[in-house]
C-alpha cells in the first residue's frame, strides 16, 4: 500500500492524541502549552494533506500559514501570563493555581 | 516500497516517537528538546506533501521562535540552580485509557472513511502562488493577522513587565 492521504491522517491523529495527553496529565503550565503546540501541528498536517490530496487549490496551505501565525501570538501571550503567575504565586503548576487574587 | 514511502516512514516515526517522549519525559528541558525533533519531523512531512513554503515557515517560526519562547519560559519559571527541572504528572491511568480509546476511534474512523482522493498531478513550487493568493483573495485575513500580531506583541510586553 503506497503512502497516501490516510497515512498522513493517522500521523496527525497520533500527534493530536499525544497533545491531548500532555494537556490532561501535565501539571506544569509550560508543558500544557507544548501539548497545545502538538495539537496545532496535527491540525496543520491535516490542512496541508487535504490540500494536496483533495485538489482544493492552495487554500489549505494558507490556512496552515494563518494557524502558524496565531500559534506564535498565542505562545507569546501565554508565556507572558505564565511569567506573571509565577511572579505572583511562585508556582506554575496548573492544579495549584486556584486563586483569582493573591 | 519506493523512496517516497521510506522517507515518509522515517519522518513520521521521528515525529510520533519524539512526540511520545515530549509527553512522557519528566524533565521539562528534555521535553522541549524532543519537541524540536517533532517540529522537524512535521516540516519533513510538509515537504513530502509538496508544501515547501509551509515547511520553511514551520522551521523558522516554530523551531526558531516558539520553541525558544518555551525554553525561555522554562528557564524563567524554575530555579535554574536546580540541576533537575522536573514536573509532576497527574491522572495518568484514566488519561491513558481515555486517550487510547479516543485515538483508536479517531484512527479507525480515518482508515474506514471513504475519502474522495483526487491528488494534484504535478508538483510545483508554491511560494509564488501563495504570495499571489495572499494579496488577492486573502488580503483581508492577511491584514487582520498583521493587526493581531501587533496587538499580541504589545499585549505580551505590557502583561509581562507589570
Amino acid at each position: 500500500m503506497t503512502v497516501g492521504l490516510i497515512h498522513f491522517l493517522v500521523v496527525s491523529s497520533l500527534l493530536f492524541s499525544f497533545g491531548l495527553y500532555a494537556i490532561i496529565t501535565r501539571k506544569n503550565a509550560i508543558m500544557v502549552l507544548m501539548g497545545i503546540e502538538l495539537i496545532l501541528n496535527a491540525a496543520n498536517i491535516n490542512f496541508v494533506a487535504f490540500s494536496r490530496f483533495g485538489n482544493f487549490g492552495y487554500s489549505g496551505h494558507l490556512i496552515a500559514l494563518f494557524v502558524i501565525v496565531l500559534a506564535a501570538a498565542e505562545a507569546a501571550i501565554a508565556l507572558a501570563i505564565v511569567l506573571n503567575i509565577y511572579k505572583n504565586l511562585s508556582t506554575v503548576n496548573v492544579d495549584e493555581i486556584d486563586n483569582l487574587r493573591e | 516500497m519506493n523512496t517516497y514511502d521510506i522517507i515518509f516512514y522515517l519522518f513520521s516515526a521521528l515525529t510520533v516517537i519524539s512526540a511520545a517522549f515530549v509527553v512522557t519525559n519528566r524533565n521539562i528541558v528534555h521535553a522541549a528538546f524532543y519537541l524540536l525533533f517533532t517540529f522537524f519531523g512535521v516540516a519533513g512531512l510538509y515537504v513530502l506533501l509538496a508544501a515547501d513554503f509551509i515547511a520553511i515557515v514551520q522551521l523558522i517560526v516554530y523551531v526558531g521562535g516558539i520553541l525558544i519562547l518555551l525554553i525561555f519560559g522554562v528557564m524563567l519559571t524554575n530555579k535554574i540552580t536546580n540541576v533537575e527541572i522536573r514536573t509532576d504528572t497527574i491522572n495518568i491511568v484514566p488519561a491513558i485509557i481515555g486517550i487510547g480509546l479516543f485515538a483508536g476511534a479517531l484512527i479507525s474512523a480515518v482508515v474506514n472513511a471513504s475519502w474522495k482522493i483526487n491528488p494534484q498531478e504535478k508538483v510545483i513550487p508554491t511560494t509564488e502562488i501563495l504570495g499571489t493568493l495572499l494579496i488577492q483573495e486573502y488580503l483581508l485575513i492577511f491584514e487582520l493577522l498583521g493587526i493581531i500580531l501587533l496587538i499580541a506583541l504589545i499585549g505580551a510586553a505590557s502583561i509581562a513587565r507589570k
